[in-house]
């Protein structure tokens, strides 16, 4: 990273900062009880305090995440050729994965722990379920977005469907892809704690849950910090793969040897 | 292969397209010949269903009626049997040149290697080599056709289907395709069968000029193009051209609506 695109940071840096300070200017001058409202020096000493725990709580977390993200691009991708099969396809999938979206989580997670029981997959399928519209959706877009002339040309040349999908479409819609694929991985996080609230063995939803019940606000508060940074270093790393795999798409001019 | 036969024989070529309950009858009973090595432009008025014939002899679209003879046999399936190019270049942005130019290969399953060795051949031949590895972003309109060209004769050297390929570049530009065009033309002994609509494009390339009516479209004239070769742009000026160009000015006016 350069000089210039760290600095580009500096606004959104200081605007942090100045809101941390008064934050801490407000807990330490009124009279609030930091039972209540821990002060952000007082996050960083619980986080610093209980890190073997959080860390432990947060590799599970990271695990649930990254596999159900995984899960559901597969799943996704799979949607997104099936809506582009034909147009009665689309009519009838489409409406299911619109509606797929409205199950509120809060009655559905209760369930699957339930049906599934406590492990991880009850998770996965909170995370798939988060996930895969907003890729399925934005693939979908990006497969119908390519020129028919293109197709004409590739067909000219007798190309099967299949080779008009893996050497055009599919290429085609990857920075659609990809913009879906940012939206979901910070979903992903939320979703598996939000699977982990409900009920698990171990996770930062679930650390959270045990904080809140005996007033340990300042560790609940150390585990949002976390949860922050691990949505954070998602979407960072979806994009680096971004670059890395479309380097056309971010103004490279010629392909390196 | 016996030279007298020719590339491309089109009789009674039709074509209505159905909109609901509407009919548009776009081509109506079209003759058409290619000879081996000719170079045969159709010019006709916009909309007249230029494309829709030439989609027709690629094999993208079907006519309702005639038989269509390639080198003398006649075809129900004719993709793969021409090397198309549309007017818009229609390069891939996430492939360099080269790969571009070897796309008709890879639909072939050609081995890459030998794929790249006759890309990079060609990229030499016509000057483009120092640009096989770059993005088609980076390319200008008319280094981008040129590319385009060159996919086009990979795929196919000794049939070329060119659907107003120099349309949208810049006068200047057009003119040093059309020479470069021709170049290719005479490298690979290929038939060329080119639309346009431009008449001097016509004149300048062309060994024989199809003129079409207004929609639905029927051959109105065939005229022979007796420029001497090697083209140079300036023989439009000769009388013989400026003849013919008024000629095929007055019969496209007549037929072009408003």
């Amino acid at each position: 990273m350069n000089l210039r695109k760290l600095a580009s940071y500096g606004p959104a840096l200081i605007l942090i900062i100045a809101l941390l300070a008064l934050w801490q200017l407000y807990v330490q001058v009124g009279q609030i009880s930091p039972l209540f409202l821990p002060s952000p020096t007082a996050i960083v000493a619980a986080l610093a305090q209980n890190w073997p725990i959080i860390y432990d709580n947060t590799l599970q977390t990271l695990l649930e995440t990254v596999l159900g993200i995984l899960l559901a691009t597969l799943f996704g991708l799979a949607m997104a050729i099936l809506l582009d099969i034909s147009s009665w396809m689309r009519r009838a999938i489409y409406p299911l994965l619109v509606i797929s979206q409205t199950i509120p989580m809060i009655a559905l997670a209760p369930l699957l722990l339930i049906w599934i029981g406590p492990d991880i997959r009850s998770k996965l399928i909170v995370v798939i379920i988060y996930c895969f519209f907003p890729i399925a959706v934005a693939c979908a877009d990006g497969l119908a977005s390519v020129e028919p002339e293109l197709i004409n040309l590739l067909r000219s040349m007798r190309a099967t469907r299949w080779q008009i999908l893996w050497m055009v479409r599919l290429p085609a819609a990857l920075p659609s892809f990809f913009s879906g694929l940012r939206i979901a991985a910070t979903y992903s996080v939320v979703g598996a704690i939000f699977g982990e609230y409900v009920g698990a063995e171990k996770g930062l939803g679930i650390y959270m849950q045990r904080a809140t019940n005996s007033f340990a606000i300042s560790q609940v508060f150390a585990a949002i910090v976390v949860t922050a940074a691990l949505s954070l270093l998602l979407f960072g790393l979806v994009s680096l793969i971004e670059r890395i795999t479309l380097p056309w798409y971010h103004g490279a001019t010629y392909r390196r040897a | 292969m016996d030279t007298d036969t020719p590339k491309l024989l089109a009789q009674g070529i039709t074509k209505t397209f159905h909109t609901g309950r509407q009919a548009l009858e776009t081509l109506a009973s079209i003759d058409l010949t290619v000879e081996a090595g000719e170079f045969v432009t159709v010019i006709g008025p916009s909309g007249c269903g230029k494309s829709t014939l030439f989609n027709i002899i690629a094999g993208i679209e079907t006519p309702d009626a005639g038989s269509i003879a390639i080198d003398g046999v006649i075809e129900s399936d004719r993709a793969g049997k021409a090397g198309y190019m549309p007017q818009k270049p229609l390069l891939l942005p996430w492939k360099t040149v080269e790969e571009n130019v070897i796309l008709g290969l890879d639909v072939r399953h050609v081995p890459r290697k030998q794929a790249q060795a006759q890309a990079r051949e060609l990229l030499k031949r016509f000057g483009l080599l120092d640009f096989a590895q770059h993005y088609p972003a980076t390319l200008s309109g008319g280094m981008s056709q040129r590319v385009a060209l060159l996919r086009t004769v990979l795929f196919n050297r000794s049939f070329l289907l060119l659907d107003e390929p120099f349309g949208a570049l810049d006068a200047l530009t057009r003119l040093s395709c059309q020479m470069w065009l021709l170049d290719v033309w005479q490298e690979f002994h290929a038939s060329v069968l080119f639309i346009t609509h431009d008449v001097r494009e016509a004149i300048l390339l062309s060994n024989r000029i199809y003129v079409l009516s207004a929609r639905p479209a029927r051959v109105l004239r065939v005229v022979e193009a007796r420029l001497p070769y090697p083209r140079q742009p300036q023989q439009l000026a000769s009388p013989e051209a400026a003849q013919l160009e008024s000629e095929l000015m007055s019969l496209l006016l007549k037929e072009q609506q408003l």
